[in-house]
């Protein structure tokens, strides 16, 4: 290797360091050759059939591609609502809450008998709308009322749950149809699970819209200084709405699969502290919670990260309920590691350490 | 023109009024208004005093824990572990009085080892190594909840003499009786957790009034970089008001759990929840810089009789409670927006 090449090769190492996916990455990294080291089998995969007798791939990582989806399509929203408004939508739980009570009042109705009513797309695009319009709600308090998005959402996290029960008159029905089933389970014939398509199909449409138009480069001119993206013609208000009305219609997509998993739906449990993990997924991607410059696809790194995490944890007999004591703990760790005050100081000692060997 | 001479006809003294005193006013005078029209339209239950002081007995935790809330939000940060910090306390005291037979003033000592541990880390991760607090205190609140289901998972009534005393201390509050039924004159009593939730709320009143670390507290709420300039210790600062947060956590949870009487891992769920948006009516901003202790007592207060009020008319579906606590948060965060937004 030439000395030109190395200086690239190691010019590309210290990039990799600064760069935003680098903490999900090595994140993911370290929980991986954790699993490696004390159980490999936490990596097989099997090809099995399941109730529905379906040849279907299971295994550890085919959960964590699973559950994880719901969280990394959560994320996408939330990194946008993170970058432009500089603050978290703390409602999204409820909401798909909301969402999966409008699906299941459409499929099956009051009092209905479990048989679909109405075409599975026309609930979802029922959901869609009306989770993008308390999205709209939120945004419009946001931006129009400038309260702060934690305080405006915290509304519809407090209210979110009742209005679920109250759309289906706290009913809880029940679908009976097989069709339903496929978008939280699998789809006759595909092995993987349906949530992880869903999951690459928001992703690629949000790529897609990022490259194709401005919107990511408004939404960080907007987060980094409103006033001043104004002044250069960009409408701040319009942008920080729209960014909450993506994340509604992340949100119903979310409902869509949760509703599908059970086929039914528990107002007060269903997608109970998704939330606190979608703000996850976005801190760990590394982006600044107080928003501007944001980083997509480390978002959704960072969701699958946190489910790796949930896994690796139950793999380890955690309780469902102890689970969050560890997590705490897992994020507390990696915050600390990648906070700029600890890089400051672990820089200044290893510069410390190569200057004393110098001397020495 | 017009504007001006309105300010100089009406009181000079609402010309100097500061924001954290207007929106004082506005949550006192719609306290008032709600808790008249209460008496007026439903009277029986409103009309005892008595009615007002179980408001205050159910709901002293969430004032001490609020207070703390206020404090934090208002050097601009926020701590949402306090919930979980409750639930915490309540269980591993119950757990000490019960399984190890131990004194209810060792439990009270651990309750606030409890609250100033979770005070300690999160403010130094706060403080000095820069993290978000909504993060650090997420990851505080899943620790809490989740060594709380470790401490011990099934919950259970505490049956400590000595404790099961002190929980049925009544103080009487003389001249606030009422004859009941039978014509017998019955004596309007509260807990002691409302006697220190009181204590706290004039302490902590003092402290941001005429303290140097009170006044601290609204510098770097207000803006870091100049109280930097000005020679405050921000860092310091920051860490005391999460050390002082979780301290009143601790004692908020001594009380919730004083009042309760129970260990359980689903105590206090959503109180973090409830503290923020009694701070929010009491008119602290989370923006920092501004907001008042006796603010926050009155927003715990609304909070509380909005929700009597909605159960006492019979919408006891339990869907209302949440509807209609959102709808007056959102009334009260749109009433501050407009009125904040007109005087800048």
């Amino acid at each position: 290797m030439t000395e030109k090449k190395r200086a690239a090769a190691s010019g590309g190492m210290a990039g990799l360091f600064r760069n935003q996916i680098f903490i999900p990455i090595a994140a993911l990294l370290l929980l991986a050759a954790f699993n490696l080291i004390v159980d490999p089998s936490f990596f097989k995969i099997t090809l099995g059939t399941n109730s529905e007798g379906y040849s279907v791939l299971t295994g550890n990582l085919m959960t964590i591609l699973d559950y994880g989806s719901e969280v990394a399509i959560l994320a996408i929203g939330m990194t946008l609502v993170t970058a432009a408004s500089g603050g978290q939508d703390i409602s999204v739980g409820a909401t798909v809450a909301i969402a999966g009570s409008v699906i299941l009042r459409i499929l099956v109705g009051l009092g209905g008998d479990g048989t679909l009513q109405a075409p599975i797309i026309v609930a979802f695009l029922a959901a869609c709308v009306v989770s993008m319009l308390f999205g709209a709600f939120n945004g419009v308090l946001v931006a129009i009322f400038k309260i702060q998005p934690m305080v405006a959402t915290l509304i519809l996290y407090t209210a979110g749950r009742s209005i679920a029960a109250w759309i289906n008159n706290n009913e809880l029905p029940i679908v009976t149809d097989k069709t339903f089933t496929y978008f939280g389970g699998f789809i006759p014939g595909l092995p993987v699970p349906t949530p992880f398509f869903l999951a690459v199909v928001c992703v690629v449409i949000t790529m897609l819209v990022l490259k194709f138009t401005n919107l990511g480069l408004y939404t960080q001119a907007v987060g980094i200084n409103a006033s001043s993206s104004r002044l250069n013609g960009l409408n701040p208000t319009f942008i920080k709405w729209l960014s909450f009305v993506i994340l509604g219609l992340c949100v119903a997509v979310v409902g869509l699969i949760k509703t599908s998993r059970l086929s039914t739906i528990n107002y007060s449990v269903i997608a109970k502290d998704i939330e606190m993990d979608a703000i996850l997924a976005v801190a760990l991607g590394g982006n600044a919670l107080s928003g501007g410059k944001f980083n997509i696809p480390a978002s959704i790194l960072g969701a699958y990260v946190i489910q790796f995490l949930t896994t690796t944890l139950y793999k380890f007999q955690v309780s469902s309920d102890a689970l969050p004591a560890y997590k705490a703990v897992v994020v507390v760790l990696l915050v600390v590691i990648s906070a700029p005050a600890v890089k400051e100081k672990m820089a200044a000692l290893s510069k410390k350490m190569k200057t004393q060997k110098e001397v020495g | 023109m017009a504007k001006l001479k309105l300010a100089g006809v009406s009181a000079p003294s609402s010309k100097k009024m500061t924001d954290s005193n207007l929106l004082l006013l506005i949550t006192v005078v719609i306290f008032v208004v709600m808790y008249a029209g209460a008496m007026i339209f439903l009277q029986k239950g409103f009309l005892k005093p008595q009615t007002f002081f179980n408001i205050m007995n159910a709901n002293a935790a969430l004032i001490v824990t609020s207070c703390g809330m206020s404090l934090v939000m208002i050097t601009g940060g926020i701590d949402i572990s306090v919930g979980g910090v409750v639930a915490l306390v309540s269980m591993c005291c119950a757990v000490y009085l019960d399984y190890a037979g131990g004194n209810v003033f060792v439990s009270l000592l651990i309750a606030l080892a409890i609250g100033l541990a979770f005070g300690a880390v999160q403010g130094y991760l706060v403080a000095y190594l820069d993290i978000q607090p909504f993060i650090v205190s997420l990851a505080g609140m899943f620790f809490a909840r989740g060594m709380t289901t470790i401490v011990h998972t099934a919950p259970f009534n505490v049956e400590n003499e000595a404790f099961v005393a002190l929980k049925g201390t009544r103080i009487t509050v003389p001249g606030m009786g009422t004859v009941n039924r039978l014509g017998k004159y019955v004596d309007a009593y509260v807990e002691i957790g409302v006697i220190v939730a009181i204590l706290v709320v004039i302490l902590l009143f003092f402290v941001l009034k005429w303290t140097r670390m009170g006044r601290g507290f609204y510098a770097v709420g207000g803006n870091r970089q100049s109280a930097l300039m000005l020679g405050i210790n921000v860092k310091r600062t920051r860490f005391m008001a999460h050390l002082l947060c979780g301290l009143l956590a601790g004692i908020g949870g001594y009380i919730y759990f004083l009042h309760v009487g129970s260990g359980s891992a689903s105590h206090a769920s959503g109180m973090e929840m409830n503290a923020i948006a009694s701070s929010i009516i009491g008119g602290t901003l989370l923006t920092g810089g501004v907001g008042n202790i006796f603010g926050t007592l009155v927003g715990v207060l609304s909070l509380s009789t909005i929700q009597n009020i909605v159960s006492s008319i019979g919408l006891d579906q339990a869907w209302w409670t949440g509807i209609t606590v959102a709808a007056m948060l959102c009334l009260f965060l749109i009433i501050q927006s407009v009125i904040l937004s007109r005087r800048h």
